[in-house]
């Protein structure tokens, strides 16, 4: 190419990626959420005057952070093209022990909660060696562990665990933002999705996740250990849902053997909310934060307009089924 | 036999394998020597794909010896056989369609940050993989300007190049190609023979699989003819016709090797 033409061509280029970057972003997976989330808050506000406070925005996040945080593991369990039944009663069972142990059997708090993560990532790890091992349909898989950890649950405890030790709460305290009380856990939540977005975008380990999921056979051709790659992801969303199994307590105060049983579902609407697709390897954890905010706005916006309860789960419905929709158009103009 | 002189780079002695009551290969000889084009060709059920996933290391044989120069080597996964320089590019293509190129070509071998950002935190050096991916593609000449698009969005043929790019990329002494042209129009065919050339040229010596008599007399420098589970000819192009290799692989005529 001669000199002339240099400059031109750079100007088309820069002209043609700017045009890329604009219609890619258009296309990312969780649009659609965050799309419908800014509507909402939009909507809301021009409803209720209560809704668009500080102090609202943070009884949001904080109602959110469970579930919020379940959704991570679930994300990652979603993505190597898995899902996960198992979650809320792995969380429920976790806080019971932690709670347990600390109030009624005298261990140490600190020890305690350590002891109610690795319960957690015990079962995490459990699904999935049965995945991995016994190549069982991670379906199948952890719905046995849904009800196994269900009845742990009940088997230990059947009474509420009241009179917890103070660092099992302080998650559940808040610093002020100005006249704005946030909660430490909700804080908590959002670090946590921003170091698993990075991890997912910037490690091996991360595009592993998104491989497997898209075509396990080229993972296993390229060298990887499928093995040790699925473990790792149920092991880590095991730990995650100790963690939302902490936040639970923090925010309720008690340990609950009935907590977490339709958190399953709650965690998988977030994800797909958010746009990561159930057949794997495509999505994007960000948007099921954006999923998980999602679910309580409408839900604290809906109550706030004096909508009731039912009303509230029926919208939810049309709307995991109008985000869906949004997102695989925007993915299909893209083929 | 022809290339007395040379030493095979990868070769093969009564190879066997069986599925139960099925004999895919019944003692199968191959030689691959370097720089050249092999064509394997054989009817469906021949032993083709067996004879090439032993090769590649994806499936172990029954029974048999297989060398790399002159050195007998195991493969247990296709893992192995990478160590040995032998890469695979497969005809299902083995490509993560949401990743795009550059950690496609990198899948399982990726490129960290140097320091504690890569050793500790496991970062990886996204920049260099995309500058090495970039050299990589422009060196084999295949049209693809941005490395950082999905492989989703890729024709057949770019995949196609993609795949081939990434066996070439990390081959020492062998690329096996099964069936690449398999799935491929004629444009896109006619890149990937490019590629094929573009690949001996670097000098690595070719396995390919095909089903195309036309791109077999073509490409290929020898023709190892499989039938019913056995090597029953090795033909050159220059020296047999399209239509007696067919009759050999079809039974009709009978191939310059024991049956």
């Amino acid at each position: 190419m001669n000199m002339a033409d240099e400059p031109r061509t750079n100007a088309l280029s820069i002209r043609r990626r700017v045009r890329n970057r604009v219609a890619h972003a258009f296309t990312l997976p969780g649009v659609g959420a965050f799309t419908a989330l800014v509507l909402a808050c939009i909507y809301f506000s021009f409803n209720s005057q209560e809704f668009l406070t500080g102090h609202n925005f943070s009884l949001i996040l904080q109602q959110s952070m469970v579930i919020g945080v379940e959704a991570i593991g679930q994300t990652l369990i979603i993505l190597t093209a898995g899902i996960d039944l198992s979650n809320g009663t792995v969380m429920a069972f976790g806080s019971v022990i932690m709670t347990g142990l600390a109030v009624n059997s005298g261990v140490p708090p600190f020890i305690a909660l350590i002891i109610g993560f690795l319960v957690t990532m015990g079962f995490g790890l459990l699904n999935g060696a049965l995945v991995t091992q016994i190549r069982l349909p991670p379906f199948i898989v952890t719905l046995g562990v849904l009800n196994i950890t269900r009845a742990l649950t009940l088997i230990y405890t059947l009474s509420i665990i009241t009179g917890l030790p103070p660092l099992m709460t302080a998650a559940g305290n808040t610093f002020n933002i100005g006249p704005t009380g946030v909660t430490y856990g909700s804080v908590l939540m959002v670090i946590l999705y921003l170091v698993m977005y990075f991890v997912l975008k910037e490690t091996a380990w991360g595009r592993h996740v998104y491989a497997i999921g898209n075509n396990p056979e080229a993972v296993r051709l390229a060298g990887i250990s499928k093995t040790r790659l699925l473990l790792s992801v149920y092991g880590l969303a095991g730990l995650f849902y100790g963690i939302a199994g902490l936040l639970l307590v923090a925010r309720t105060g008690v340990g609950d053997p009935q907590a977490g049983l339709n958190d399953n579902l709650s965690s998988i609407t977030a994800v797909v909310l958010g746009g990561t697709s159930l057949f794997g390897g495509r999505g994007n954890i960000l948007g099921t934060l954006a999923g998980a905010l999602i679910i309580s706005a409408f839900n604290n916006g809906l109550a706030l307009m004096g909508v009731q309860e039912i009303v509230q789960v029926l919208i939810t419905g049309v709307l995991v089924i109008l985000a869906v929709s949004v997102d695989q158009m925007s993915h299909r103009g893209l083929e | 036999m022809t290339s007395d002189t040379e030493k095979p780079v990868l070769s093969a002695r009564g190879l066997k394998k069986s599925y139960g009551q099925v004999v895919a290969l019944d003692g199968v000889n191959f030689e691959l020597y370097p720089g050249e084009i092999l064509a394997v060709i054989g009817d469906n059920g021949a032993g083709k794909s067996t004879l090439i996933k032993i090769l590649a290391g994806a499936l172990r044989p029954d029974e048999g010896h297989l060398f790399v120069g002159d050195e007998e080597v195991y493969f247990h996964s296709p893992i192995d056989a990478r160590r040995y320089g032998i890469e695979t590019v497969y005809q299902d293509l083995a490509l993560a369609s949401e990743l795009n190129i550059a950690e496609n070509l990198f899948l399982g071998r990726e490129m960290r940050r140097s320091g504690i950002l890569g050793s500790v935190l496991r970062i990886l050096d996204k920049s260099r993989m995309q500058q090495n991916a970039t050299d990589f593609m422009r060196d084999l000449k295949i049209g693809i300007q941005s490395m950082d698009q999905k492989v989703r969005t890729l024709s057949g043929g770019q995949r196609q190049g993609v795949a081939v790019a990434r066996s070439a990329a990390f081959a020492t002494k062998v690329v096996i190609m099964d069936e690449p042209t398999a799935a491929l129009g004629v444009k896109e065919s006619a890149m990937v023979v490019d590629l094929i050339h573009q690949v001996r040229e670097r000098g690595l010596p070719v396995v390919l699989i095909s089903h195309s008599m036309p791109q077999v007399f073509e490409l290929a420098d020898r023709i190892h003819i499989q039938r019913l589970g056995r090597r029953v000819a090795v033909v050159r192009p220059a020296e047999c016709s399209m239509s007696d290799a067919v009759a050999i692989l079809t039974g009709a005529k009978s191939g310059n090797e024991e049956a």
